[in-house]
């Protein structure tokens, strides 16, 4: 077992490296990843090491790259294609949910496209519109997608390498306010849980919260200020699919339910937990399912973005009004 | 003098067919030479030309009928277009990958598909009934224009396998029509292809009719002119001349596995049907332009070539009528044993890995369908756990 201490980003880089020292048919492609490493800097290094022919700047058009990643996966290439943003996914949501998701299927399993999409998502970096969106829903949504966000530096480095594993398509969500947060990082990918399954970040019995992605250390810093209840937060890292007998689990012990997600309420990730949880778990609840999110309106401007995003404050009061039923 | 800022194309410029277009068989069938396009074909090769195009008329005109009676929900005809397809398809290597719209019944003939495999996909069995790697023929793609980022990714495979400059060397080819050129995946291959010297050619159909929308509605240049505002060639070529589309595609194809990059060909010709089988195009368009088109038939030039140069009798031309007929009875036949897949198969291949999600479903859909089976049987809820084993 070794273990090293990286920033998110860093872990990510690293994940990459390996995953192309491991298989030759790894390839990196998207906007300004080659000898800027990204605007994040996570594919730092890897042209420098790998060639342009592996480490590829393509021109400036998401569906491009998304369609040629395609293509290459035909031809067997495990291309991961990076969006530098969020909101820039949507010119290739098509090469994305009508050409990448359902090939295997249209193939009756003659294809497989084992490609990755990174986006970095959510916000709380003070940036222009665009920049801080959380679109999973609609990946969440398209079936023949695998759709995984990691929360923390050690899941960032297991689980990259896991969806370049997959034979299916992944959406992987990187969460992009915690690229600099620093933690220690197995190495070791056997020690990692598979990438479909929901861990639990930080045990309690009172009340179980669920996360993915960038509002996991928001949850689990509510856990922490909470004198009173025992939080229990549950890190998703997939929701397509969903591990739902990890959450039953903790469910059915609490008793009570708080979703927290960037992303508007509203036809959000969280209604589809909230009414999973409610089928299955109906007869332990002691208060309906409560969510907290983002607003149905466009992503504000940044200098209002912290009234927008769920923060500790929202959480804790979200799980208080359980106690009020 | 006023303009009309609503003004497109200035009239006549788009259809000007005989502006640099590459032709090597009018259409009352005199071979005509070309500088740049010299081909050399043995009579049994252009008896063989001769005998794709019937066929691949035949099968076309066999689904249209199995449409108009209810056994396929749509056909997309390439009637008109048999020699755009038949020349081009017939300039592949084994090593080329195809990445077709849902029209290339005729070069999936040339690539050993099977016709009725096509035809799942309209019938509602299926989605696409073949195997791409098998014939190297990709599946049909329906949204306009997808599939030349495909090719063009593919083709930058070819590259990194190293399968580009040598005697093996692979090329893609990606079919698309006139309206498909508006579409921004179009555009941003050709951009790909060009930047990373892919060996790709990209070969347009221009039809002349995008459903209802004439050429103009597209563009205000001639098609292959796209080309060189991308920085590589662009040629016209008699779309309706199976000899100029085989020259011209067998020297973009070897252009594009020699290193020397993407070719766009725009292969002038006309849709003498309907869009679809769903379509109407007497609400937009002349009886007067489909009758000019008819006399520039892509069968009849053949026809009066070997005609003319004795190189077939009526034999030959009552044998390959004979086996068109049959090709078309076999089709037919098959079309009609295509089963309906089962209610469970909808769960198939939706991942290539485990889905628990797809399992849950898929297990919940099969006990429901189960409770109606043991209606039918007027077994009760103890059968049905008979059935399951759970019970003693």
């Amino acid at each position: 077992m070794t273990t090293e201490t990286l920033t998110l980003a860093k872990a990510l880089g690293a994940g990459l490296r390996k995953a192309m020292e491991d298989d030759p048919k790894v390839l990196i492609m998207g906007e300004d990843v080659g000898k800027l490493g990204g605007v994040f800097r996570v594919t730092d290094g890897l042209q420098k090491d790998f060639g342009e022919s592996r480490v590829i700047d393509t021109p400036l058009a998401e569906s491009g790259i998304v369609g040629t990643a395609v293509g290459l996966a035909l031809r067997g290439y495990r291309p991961v294609c990076e969006i530098q943003f969020d909101g820039f996914v949507f010119p290739a949501v098509d090469q994305i949910i009508s050409q990448l998701a359902k090939m295997h299927m249209r193939s009756l399993g003659a294809i497989q496209l084992p490609v990755v999409v990174r986006i970095p998502c959510g916000g709380g970096i003070g940036a222009v519109e665009h920049h801080s969106e959380s679109p999973e829903v609609h990946f969440a949504h398209a079936a023949g997608l695998r759709v995984v966000a990691c929360s923390n530096p050690a899941d960032a480095y297991t689980m990259i390498q896991q969806s370049i594993r997959s034979a299916d398509p992944v959406i992987f969500f990187e969460p992009k306010r915690r690229y600099w947060d620093k933690a220690p990082v197995e190495m070791d990918l056997a020690a990692a849980p598979p990438l479909h399954q929901a861990v639990v970040a930080r045990p309690g019995d009172d009340v179980t919260v669920l996360a993915y992605g960038p509002m996991v250390k928001t949850c689990l810093e509510a856990a922490a200020a909470d004198d009173e209840r025992s939080l229990e937060v549950i890190d998703l890292r997939s929701i397509n699919p969903l591990d739902i007998e990890t959450i039953m689990a903790s469910v059915r012990k609490t008793g009570r339910c708080v979703v927290a997600h960037e992303a508007p309420v509203f036809g959000g990730f969280g209604a589809e937990l909230a009414a999973r949880i409610t089928e299955r778990c109906f007869y332990h609840l002691e208060a309906p399912v409560l969510r907290v999110g983002g607003f149905s309106t466009p992503y504000p401007p940044s200098r209002v973005e912290e009234q927008y995003l769920p923060n500790l404050d929202r959480i804790l009061d979200a799980v208080d009004r359980t106690f009020g039923w | 003098m006023t303009v009309d800022a609503s003004r497109g194309a200035p009239p006549g410029t788009l259809r000007n067919s005989s502006a640099e277009l590459v032709q090597l068989l009018t259409p009352e069938g005199e071979r005509v030479e070309h500088p740049d396009y010299p081909l050399e074909l043995t009579a049994d090769e252009i008896r063989d030309l001769y005998r794709d195009l019937v066929i691949v008329r035949r099968i076309d005109f066999e689904a249209v009928a199995l449409t108009r009676q209810g056994e396929l929900g749509i056909w997309a005809s390439l009637l008109g277009q048999e020699a755009a397809q038949i020349g081009s398809g017939r300039a592949l290597r084994d090593q080329d990958m195809v990445f077709p719209t849902y029209r290339e019944h005729a070069v999936a003939w040339c690539c050993g598909v099977e016709p009725i495999k096509l035809l799942g996909l309209y019938r509602g069995v299926n989605h696409a009934g073949w195997d791409p790697k098998e014939h190297n023929f990709h599946l049909y793609t329906i949204v306009i224009g997808a599939q030349t980022l495909h090719a063009a990714g593919y083709a930058m495979g070819i590259q990194r396998d190293g399968a580009v400059g040598t005697e093996s060397g692979a090329a893609t080819i990606a079919y698309f029509g006139d309206g498909a050129t508006s579409q921004g995946d179009v555009n941003e291959s050709f951009v790909w292809a060009s930047v990373f010297n892919a060996p790709v050619v990209f070969f347009c159909q221009n039809n002349q009719w995008a459903i209802s929308e004439p050429l103009e509605k597209q563009s205000r240049i001639p098609l292959y002119r796209r080309a060189q505002g991308f920085g590589f060639p662009g040629i016209r070529v008699d779309g309706n001349d199976v000899f100029a589309c085989l020259a011209v595609t067998r020297k973009a194809l070897d252009s594009a596995r020699d290193g020397q990059g993407p070719t766009l060909i725009e292969a002038f010709t006309y849709r003498m049907g309907a869009h679809t089988t769903t379509d109407d195009p007497t609400r937009y368009r002349l009886e007067a332009e489909l009758e000019a088109w008819k006399l520039k038939d892509p069968i009849e030039r053949v026809k009066a070539y070997l005609v003319k140069n004795e190189m077939a009798d009526s034999a030959f031309f009552d044998d390959v009528d004979a086996e068109a007929k049959q090709v078309g009875m076999d089709v037919r036949k098959q079309c009609l044993e295509l089963p309906d897949p089962g209610p469970m198969s909808i769960f198939d291949h939706v991942y290539a890995e485990p889905h628990a999600l797809i399992s849950e479903e898929q297990e919940q859909f099969a006990a429901y369908l189960a409770g109606f089976a043991d209606a039918a049987d007027g077994t009760d809820g103890a059968g049905r756990a008979d059935e399951e084993g759970n019970a003693s």
